[in-house]
C-alpha cells in the first residue's frame, strides 16, 4: 500500500495543567473516511486543532509527528502553514449557526476562499461558487448565493460550510461533529453528502463523532478515543461484531441497536458509571475507574496498545479473557 | 442575535427573488475542474446579480425614525449652506460691508444684521458651516481610521502588543484632552489643518477602547477559526471578517465624534485659539461675548448654528444605533 496521506504519530498535546491528547497514532490513507470515536471531553476537537495547527496559544505539542503528503506539519512556518489549511486541509466545525460570518452574504464567504487560494475574482469567482452551492445540493443556487447566512436554515448552513471546505479541493477534510446540531433528518442528507462528496473529489474525511450510527454507516477505519488514548482502532464491521476494549462494549451496549434493541423497551439500555472526568489525575489505565472488569494491575501502568490483527489494536490486556468479554457484554 | 431576525430577512429575500427572475443567460461554459461533477443547472443558469442591499433592513428602521430623519434635513441644509457660501457670498466674511450693529431684520441686505464692525451675521454663518464641518469630519476620519487601526491591532492580536498600545491609550487617556488640544494648537501654528490633526489627536483613544473591546469579543466566535482554518492571514481576518461585523457601534460612535469635534473647534476659536483668518461660528460668538448685553443676537445666532448642528448629529447618532443594534430593532 503506499504512503497513507496523513501519519499521525505519538501526538501529545499539552496544556500547563493537562494532557488532553497523549500519545495518539493513527493513520489515514488517500480518500478514506477516518471515524474517531469518543465521548465529550476525550480530546477528539484539539485532535483536530492540532492537525491545522490552531490550537490555542497555551497548547504545546511536545512530541509527536503530524505527516501530511510526506511533509511534517509540526516543522512549517506560519506561512506555509496559512498555505495548506483551505487549500489541502480542510475543516467544517460542529457550529453551523456561528461558523459562517453574519455580515457577509454565502457567496462573499465562498469567493474569498477562491479568491486567496487559486486567484478567481469576480463573475468567474461567482460562477463557481454557484457550482459549489450546487454540488452540496442547495437548491436554487443562482439565488441563495446571496443569502446571508440568518436567511438559511441550519443544514442549508452545514452544507454552506461544506462549500467552503471543498471550494479548492482538499485532499484532507476534518469533520468535527459535523451533524451534532443539526436534527436528525438532516443529519443523514449531511452526511451522504460528505461521503458523496468525498468520491468524487478523492478526498480523505477524518470524521469526529460520538455517535456510533455515524461510523458504522459512513466511517472505513474508526479509532476509539478515551481521555486523549487510542484505546482500540478496528474496522467498523469488527469493531460492531466483536468490540474488545471495556470501554467500546460499554459504548455499544449504551446505543440503541436494530434487531435486538431499537426500543428501551425491547432491551435495556446500560450506561458507563461515573463521567470522564474522573479520569484526571489517575495513575494507569484511564478508563479504571469507569472499567467493570478492572483488576488490581490496572492501577500501575497504563495499557499499551496491542496489534490483535490486521488493522485491530486495542489498549486492555484483560479484553480477550472470556469471562471479562462476558461480563461486560451482558451489561453487568 | 442572527437567528431573531428571520422574519424581516425571509420578507426581504422573498421580494428579491422575485426581483431576480431575470432572462437566463447560459454561462460560458469554462472547462472547470467541477465541469465533470453534477452541476448542469448551476452552469446553465445566470449569475443573477439579486440586489439585496446590505442592511436595507436597517436603512428601512432609519428611515422611519423622525428623530434622525430630522437630524439628515438639518444636517443637509448645513452642508448645502456650507457648499454655497461662496457662491452666496463670494466676499470674505471678515470684511466691512455695512454700519455696526444693525439688528436682524434691520436692513434686508444683511437678514441676519452685522456685528460691532459692520460685518455681515449670515455671511459668517454660511462661511463659519464651512470651517465647522469640515474640521467635525476630517477630524473624525483621522481619528476613527487610526483608532480603528490600533484597536483592531491591540484586541486581535492580544498578548505584549496589546499591554503595549493600551498603555499608549491610557497615557492620552490620563492627560485632560481639552487642555492638551489647548497645548498642542498653542505650540503650532493655529491653522485649520492644525487644529483638525490635533482634535484628531484627543479623540482616538476613545474609537481604540471601544474596537479593541469589540474586537476581543468577535475574535472568539466560531466565524474566525473557521477564517483561521480556511488559511486567511491576520489582516484579511481583521478588515474582512471581524470589521464588518464590529461597525456598527463604530458607525455611530463616529456621528457623535463629529458633533464633538465642531463643539471642539468652536470652544477654540471662542478662546482665541483658532485661525484667526477664516470666520468660524466659535470666533463669532467669542468676538460678541463683550457685547452680549447690547447685541446678544452676534453670540445667539451662530450659537444656535452650533447647537442645531450638534444636535443633528446626535439624532442622526441615535437613529443609527436604533437600526444598527438588530436586538433593539426587533423589539419596537
Amino acid at each position: 500500500m503506499a504512503a497513507p496521506l496523513l501519519r499521525v504519530d505519538n501526538l501529545t498535546v499539552r496544556f500547563p495543567t493537562a494532557e488532553p491528547v497523549s500519545r495518539l497514532s493513527f493513520e489515514v490513507g488517500e480518500g478514506e473516511t477516518l471515524a474517531i470515536v469518543g465521548e465529550s471531553g476525550s480530546g477528539k476537537s484539539l485532535t483536530a486543532l492540532a492537525l491545522m495547527q490552531l490550537l490555542p496559544r497555551s497548547a504545546k505539542i511536545p512530541n509527536g509527528r503530524i505527516e501530511f503528503a510526506g511533509r511534517d506539519l509540526l516543522g512549517l512556518d506560519q506561512k506555509a502553514m496559512r498555505n495548506l489549511r483551505g487549500r489541502e486541509i480542510a475543516m467544517i466545525f460542529q457550529e453551523p449557526m456561528t461558523s459562517l460570518n453574519p455580515v457577509l452574504t454565502i457567496g462573499r464567504q465562498i469567493t474569498e476562499v477562491l479568491t486567496l487560494h487559486e486567484g478567481i475574482r469576480g463573475k468567474a469567482a461567482r460562477n463557481r461558487a454557484i457550482e459549489l452551492l450546487n454540488l452540496v445540493r442547495i437548491p436554487d443556487p443562482q439565488r441563495r448565493i446571496d443569502d446571508y447566512p440568518h436567511q438559511l436554515s441550519g443544514g442549508m448552513r452545514q452544507r454552506v460550510m461544506i462549500a467552503i471546505a471543498v471550494a479548492c479541493r482538499p485532499r484532507l477534510l476534518i469533520a468535527d461533529e459535523p451533524t451534532t446540531a443539526l436534527d436528525v433528518t438532516i443529519q443523514a442528507q449531511v452526511l451522504d453528502l460528505l461521503d458523496t462528496l468525498r468520491r468524487e473529489l478523492s478526498m480523505a474525511v477524518v470524521l469526529i463523532t460520538h455517535d456510533l450510527g455515524v461510523v458504522a454507516q459512513w466511517a472505513d477505519k474508526v479509532v476509539v478515543m478515551y481521555a486523549g488514548r487510542k484505546v482500540e482502532q478496528a474496522l467498523p464491521g469488527a469493531l460492531f461484531r466483536t468490540p474488545l476494549h471495556p470501554y467500546t462494549r460499554g459504548l455499544l451496549a449504551a446505543s440503541p441497536r436494530l434487531k435486538t434493541n431499537l426500543h428501551y423497551r425491547d432491551a435495556r439500555l446500560t450506561e458507563i458509571p461515573g463521567s470522564i472526568v474522573s479520569a484526571a489525575g489517575e495513575k494507569g489505565c484511564p478508563f479504571r475507574p469507569r472499567c467493570a472488569v478492572a483488576r488490581d494491575s490496572c492501577a500501575h501502568f497504563v495499557p499499551a496498545l496491542v496489534e490483535v490483527s490486521e488493522d485491530r489494536l486495542v489498549a486492555c490486556p484483560y479484553s480477550f479473557i472470556p469471562e471479562v468479554a462476558h461480563g461486560v457484554a451482558v451489561g453487568l | 442575535m442572527a437567528s431573531t431576525d428571520f422574519a424581516a430577512g425571509d420578507a426581504r429575500s422573498r421580494r428579491a427573488y422575485a426581483e431576480a427572475r431575470e432572462p437566463a443567460v447560459p454561462a460560458e461554459p469554462e472547462a472547470k475542474s467541477w465541469s465533470n461533477l453534477h452541476a448542469p443547472d448551476a452552469r446553465s443558469a445566470s449569475a443573477a446579480s439579486v440586489p439585496i442591499a446590505a442592511g436595507g433592513r436597517a436603512l428601512k428602521i432609519f428611515l422611519r425614525n423622525p428623530n434622525a430623519m430630522f437630524g439628515v434635513v438639518f444636517l443637509s441644509l448645513v452642508v448645502l449652506a456650507a457648499l454655497l457660501a461662496p457662491v452666496l457670498y463670494p466676499a470674505d466674511p471678515l470684511s466691512m460691508v455695512a454700519r455696526p450693529f444693525l439688528w436682524p431684520g434691520q436692513n434686508p441686505a444683511f437678514p441676519l444684521g452685522t456685528d460691532s464692525m459692520g460685518r455681515d451675521v449670515l455671511s459668517g454663518i454660511l462661511h463659519g458651516a464651512r470651517i465647522s464641518l469640515f474640521v467635525g469630519l476630517v477630524a473624525t476620519a483621522l481619528g476613527l481610521s487610526f483608532g480603528i487601526l490600533v484597536g483592531a491591532t491591540a484586541g486581535y492580536f492580544s498578548g505584549w502588543i496589546d499591554d503595549l498600545l493600551v498603555r499608549l491609550i491610557e497615557i492620552f487617556q490620563t492627560i485632560p484632552s481639552f487642555v492638551l488640544l489647548v497645548v498642542m494648537v498653542a505650540i503650532a501654528q493655529p491653522t485649520a489643518p492644525v487644529v483638525t490633526v490635533a482634535i484628531a489627536v484627543i479623540t482616538w483613544p476613545t474609537v481604540a477602547r471601544l474596537t479593541r473591546a469589540e474586537f476581543r469579543a468577535i475574535r472568539e466566535k466560531d466565524f474566525v477559526m473557521a477564517a483561521r482554518s480556511l488559511g486567511y492571514g491576520h489582516a484579511r481576518i481583521i478588515f474582512r471578517e471581524i470589521l464588518p461585523n464590529a461597525l456598527p457601534p463604530l458607525i455611530v460612535t463616529s456621528s457623535v465624534m463629529v458633533a464633538t469635534a465642531i463643539l471642539m473647534e468652536s470652544a477654540l476659536s471662542f478662546m482665541g485659539l483658532g485661525d484667526p483668518n477664516v470666520v468660524s461660528w466659535g470666533s463669532m460668538i467669542g468676538a460678541g461675548r463683550e457685547l452680549i448685553r447690547t447685541a446678544w443676537y452676534l453670540t445667539a445666532l451662530p450659537g444656535l448654528a452650533i447647537v442645531f448642528t450638534v444636535l443633528a448629529l446626535n439624532l442622526i447618532g441615535d437613529g443609527l444605533n436604533d437600526a444598527l443594534n438588530p436586538r433593539f430593532s426587533q423589539e419596537r
